[in-house]
């Protein structure tokens, strides 16, 4: 477990003032200045000594991320872009951090925009956080006051931060449909290649972190990659904010290590799974575009990126749903494609046609009005998708799906079985329509 | 292995291309076919209808080979060129996947769908589809859309593959079709219920890829496999597109564009695109001659007599004026016929134009050549608009602007042309000194490799007329425009026929009259050929003979009306701004008793005694050539061959004035011509375009 000295987010839960005054307190801007004097190659070494692997859901190590950006500046500038458009269904990490660690945030952002040697960063906020912009802007301008940021500042390093507010749509969470929002267009995914670091925001070379990854980034610089790298297993390691909703005792959000089992989590910060650990039916471990892991294989598992990669899940955002044995699945799964066919940008074939199709098929299956040949047709639908489109959200969209059928397809059957028995129904009599 | 090549194994074929292909190029060159939908070679990538789909060993997912380049490309761990499968069970699936997902809510209504027989959704569903749905839910139905009455929406066809809105965006240069709302409710649309402001919007019928946007007045008219097809030649503007007519029977019943790279790429305008229905209506289909003031119908040989009588006064009082639409073959005859009956009075240039006279054919043809603005680097228009003059080469000099920055000035009016350019004037007096200024364009300009000065109709009418043409061809000379490997002067007609009568000397004889003179009483007897486009206000007791096809301005003047061919009812050679001689050829039978322009003068020269040395318009081509050597080289355009005669200095212009601006020639794009008058769907866009009428909603 990991102890109150080892946190790098101690105002997570909002008890002492966001201000920079007690900001500095707790840690923040401390020796930001020495840091910069340090070479950007120094930062990105640090970064990728200490195993942080990116914290938006996909796991990229972010100090390669960052070596990416060309060495030097040429006739584009460089942009750093903050991913706050956090819409991830169960996640709500990031919002803390900006509520009440602004300052933490800020000088992640500004070491980060030193270590790609970009003068300005975009922080990207999801349009239902006007709360979390508030609290940003009043950060920024206080750190602008103390001229800890700006032209001529006293960390050396000319630096400034722009908020940009995106209007709600989950698309824009994707990294180049943010950059598009940003330019002003509408927000659809890019091709990739060109991948941003080549042609990011405006065709300059652009990194997109999360917040969460940007925000720990001083806190390693100040204690060490190896202090960090302490943390969880190999390959795996650091620190963690977890997002833990659904059916425990006392859900919460909370700083862990890396690679906690499961069980240790729950226990120790949500008062257990409520009616018991026999109650526990199925746990969306990283947010709703993970496929779900089974109570018995995710008992004992560890909470990290290649555990939950092997379980057929991953750990995503680390948004943990907690389904107890009331759950209806189908119907929780359904409303999830619900969700990602409303969210569909329409730009290529497979997500635009393929989850509103889903979805649909769901929906009778959640009252069981389909056929046994149904399901091994969703599948074969979802296959049809995942791989198939611009970006990741028909993979999102197809996971959760998959990890349904692959998991409780006996429920499924059940169900459909049991909304027949009473009906007369001749076999085939739902063959299609043309 | 030079260093701009790439190896690749395609379907176990090793092959090298350029770097900068796309893997679809690639496959192609492989010898692979590959589906696809959103891609147009022509447009931006969009990647997203994910037909292309590819297999790259090695690579996670299938590749969308759009929009892979081949250069981003890894080698394989061995280092041996990647292998890609373009067939097989992997990419076979990933591509009836995306074909089931196209077709779930397509509405299959092809047998009541124009798109029918040319459709590229009901061809690859041949290959890709399966032959039964498992989607049994509803289908998804979208609201049609009204975008004017050139362009039918069946909204509910469309599988959003944007190319519509790309080609709105980027060739046209209008940013008026959009796709808006999201997932399975994005739609295509124009936001406003209005058809395109662009005179190139019939192309998205031919780009889009299913039944969404067809031709509204072809709509229900034919199937694609009862035309007869006829490549032909536009002749709506002087660029001479590369046009396919399509008839059936004796009508014609659609026309659309041909590649042809040189010209017109692959777009056309949308008056080239929708005149035919003004084909079959106004005709002239017999003779007619007046009698107690009115027309009455008369056999060819009431008429050729007649006309015979009028030609029958002093040669110094006749005169021919030949309209913007006459062919080569005509102009010719005529001049032939004029040269035996000792007339000087022949023009086809409209009234105040002088250029042209002197016979230097490099003064008065497009030098640089259409294709030419993608070399060059600044552009100097002056009193010209293409955009309303030559529609489809505007778009190219859109492009050049887009992709190669080209520069962009103007002297003439300040349009919207679809591209930024610096506005350097409106007079003729403002080409005085115009590159001792120091605004941006002009730098540029004098900096520029290759400038290009391009004069427009507007500036060759009127006054001084020719001291205009004189002072671009001088700005030209001083900014170095002029050398063995570039050309950059030249005039931009907008006339089909101009060119190619100035090339048999339709131009007046020493002492002949010129259009101005004609067309105010200056003879008493006057043949138009189709000159509907002239001012015939001021003609005063002359006696007319008209010409023509079209029952149009002329021939209500007309005291005898000899009804001749129109471009698709004949094979006609006509030049184009370039000085490209290219032929029309014959789609259908010319209308009742009209014939072909020449042989009507041919059987005149019979009456009137001065026989014609030609019975057959190939024997008339061999005297056009033989005559003048331009025209044994078809589909060629000069372009630098005549550099020489430029070299030289012109003579030093006079007169040019500050206070009278250069004006349009083309006040409504949409009647230019005698057989845009008679068109239905050419009326409607002019409403439109006027505002005159507000659009009811389609159906």
């Amino acid at each position: 477990m990991l102890q109150d000295k080892d946190r790098i987010f101690t105002n997570l839960y909002g008890m002492h003032s966001p201000g920079l005054d007690e900001a500095k307190k707790r840690g923040a801007w401390h020796l930001t200045r020495e840091m910069l004097q340090q070479t950007p190659e120094w930062i990105c070494d640090q970064i990728k000594a200490s195993g942080l692997r990116g914290r938006g859901g996909a796991g990229f190590p972010t100090g390669l991320k960052w070596t990416f950006m060309p060495k030097e500046v040429r006739d584009r500038p460089h942009y750093l872009v903050v991913n706050a458009d956090e819409s991830e269904p169960g996640t709500c990490k990031d919002r803390e951090i900006m509520r009440h660690d602004p300052h933490l945030f800020i000088e992640g952002c500004m070491v980060a925009s030193y270590a790609m040697r970009a003068h300005a960063c975009y922080i990207y906020i999801r349009g239902e956080y006007i709360a979390e912009r508030e609290a940003m802007e009043v950060a920024i301008k206080e750190a602008y006051e103390a001229r800890l940021i700006g032209k001529d500042n006293v960390n050396g390093w000319d630096f400034d931060v722009y908020v940009h507010h995106g209007a709600g749509a989950y698309i824009c969470g994707e990294e180049t449909a943010l950059l598009e929002s940003l330019e002003g267009k509408k927000g659809q995914p890019r091709l990739k290649p060109p991948f941003p670091a080549n042609a990011g925001l405006y065709g300059c070379p652009t990194t997109v972190n999360n917040v969460e990854s940007i925000a720990v980034a001083p806190t390693i610089l100040r204690r060490g990659a190896d202090w960090f790298a302490g943390f969880g297993r190999p390959n795996n390691t650091g620190t963690k904010l977890f997002c833990v909703s659904g059916h425990v005792n006392k859900p919460c959000n909370v700083e862990e290590e890396m690679s906690i089992t499961f069980k240790d989590l729950i226990e120790t910060h949500c008062g257990g799974i409520k009616g018991g650990w026999d109650n526990l039916k199925a746990v969306i471990p990283g947010g709703s575009s993970v496929p779900l892991v089974p109570a018995e294989q995710i008992m004992d598992a560890y909470m990290d990126f290649d555990t939950l990669r092997d379980l057929k899940s991953g750990l995503g955002t680390a948004a943990v749903i907690v389904m107890d044995q009331s759950t209806d699945l189908i119907q929780a799964i359904s409303r999830i494609s619900y969700f990602y066919k409303h969210e569909s940008c329409g730009q290529c074939t497979p997500c635009r046609e393929g989850t509103g199709w889903m979805w649909r098929v769901l929906e009778r299956m959640a009252k069981g009005e389909a056929d046994h040949k149904e399901i091994d047709m969703l599948l074969d639908v979802s296959q049809q998708i995942e791989g198939h489109t611009i970006c990741a959200l028909g993979d999102a969209a197809a996971w959760p799906v998959q990890g349904l059928i692959r998991h409780f397809r006996h429920e499924i059957e059940d169900r459909i079985t049991q909304y027949r028995a009473p009906r007369a129904l001749v076999s085939g009599s739902t063959v299609a329509a043309e | 292995m030079a260093d701009d090549l790439f190896k690749l194994n395609i379907d176990g074929k090793d092959i090298e291309v350029p770097k900068s292909y796309t893997l679809m190029q690639a496959c192609e060159e492989a010898g692979a076919e590959i589906p696809r939908f959103c891609y147009h070679e022509r447009l931006s990538v969009a990647g997203n209808c994910r037909m292309c789909l590819v297999q790259w060993k090695g690579a996670p997912k299938p590749i969308a080979s759009c929009a892979q380049t081949v250069g981003e490309m890894r080698m394989n761990p061995d280092g041996t060129p990647p292998n890609v499968l373009t067939k097989g069970d992997y990419v076979e699936k990933a591509r009836n996947g995306v074909m089931e997902f196209l077709l779930i809510n397509h509405p299959l209504d092809c047998p009541i769908c124009d798109q029918g027989g040319e459709c590229d959704l009901q061809d690859q569903a041949m290959a890709y589809g399966r032959s039964g749905s498992r989607y049994s839910l509803n289908k998804r139905a979208v609201e049609n859309k009204n975008m004017g009455p050139l362009v039918k929406t069946i909204m509910t066809r469309c599988i959003q593959c944007t190319r519509c809105v790309r080609f709105a965006a980027e060739v046209a240069g209008v940013e008026e079709i959009g796709m808006i709302s999201r997932g399975e409710d994005a739609e295509i649309t124009t936001y406003l219920e209005e058809s395109l402001k662009s005179e190139l919007s019939g192309n998205v019928i031919d780009l889009c890829p299913v039944g969404a946007l067809t031709s509204k007045p072809y709509a229900y008219n034919a199937r694609p496999w009862e035309l007869r097809k006829t490549e032909s030649i536009d002749v709506m503007d002087a660029m001479g597109a590369a046009i396919r007519v399509d008839a059936k029977g004796d009508a014609v019943m659609r026309i659309m564009p041909v590649v042809n790279e040189e010209v017109n790429e692959e777009w056309i305008s949308d008056k080239s695109r929708f005149i035919w229905d003004g084909l079959a209506r106004q005709r002239l289909d017999r003779p007619y001659v007046r009698e107690n003031g009115k027309l009455r119908p008369a056999s060819w040989k009431d008429a050729l007599a007649r006309t015979a009588e009028l030609l029958g006064g002093p040669a110094e009082k006749i005169g021919f004026v030949a309209g913007d639409l006459v062919e080569v073959e005509q102009a010719k005859a005529v001049k032939d016929l004029a040269g035996q009956l000792g007339v000087k009075s022949l023009d086809c240039r409209p009234a105040g134009a002088g250029y042209g006279a002197d016979g230097v054919r490099e003064k008065y043809i497009l030098n640089p050549t259409l294709m030419g603005v993608e070399e060059a680097d600044a552009l100097l228009l002056i009193g010209a608009n293409p955009r309303l003059e030559a529609a489809v080469w505007n778009a190219r000099i859109r492009k050049a602007w887009l992709w190669n920055d080209l520069q962009v000035g103007v002297v003439g009016e300040p349009v919207d042309l679809t591209y930024d350019y610096e506005h350097l004037g409106t007079a003729p007096g403002d080409l005085e000194g115009l590159l001792n200024g120091d605004s941006d364009f002009v730098k540029a300009f004098k900096a520029a490799k290759k400038p290009m000065v391009i004069v427009g109709e507007q500036a060759l009418v009127g006054e001084n007329s020719v001291d205009v043409l004189n002072a671009a061809h001088q700005i030209a000379l001083d900014a170095g425009a002029i050398a063995e490997d570039w050309v950059g002067f030249g005039v931009l007609h907008n006339a089909a026929g101009r060119v190619g009568a100035l090339d048999v000397g339709f131009v007046p004889e020493e002492g002949g009259s010129d259009t101005a003179a004609m067309l105010s009483g200056g003879v008493d007897t006057l043949v138009l050929l189709g000159a509907d486009e002239r001012d015939l206000s001021q003609l005063g007791d002359t006696k007319i003979i008209y010409v023509g096809h079209h029952g149009d301005a002329g021939a209500s003047k007309a005291d005898v009306v000899l009804p001749c061919a129109a471009y698709t009812e004949m094979d006609a050679t006509y030049v184009n701004t370039e000085g490209r001689v290219q032929m029309a050829r014959k789609a259908v039978q010319p209308k009742g008793e009209a014939k072909e322009g020449w042989a009507i003068f041919r059987a005149l020269s019979d009456l009137v005694g001065k026989t014609l040395p030609y019975d057959s318009a190939d024997e008339l081509r061999e005297v056009i050539r033989e005559e003048n050597p331009v025209f044994a080289g078809l589909g060629f355009a000069p372009g630098t061959a005549g550099h020489k005669v430029l070299l030289e200095a012109p003579a030093k212009p006079q007169g040019l004035d500050k206070a009278r601006p250069f004006g349009a020639v083309i006040s409504d794009f949409y009647m230019t011509n005698p057989i845009a008058r008679a068109s239905e769907t050419m009326a409607e866009c002019s409403l439109m375009k006027r505002g005159l009428e507000t659009p009811v909603a389609a159906e």
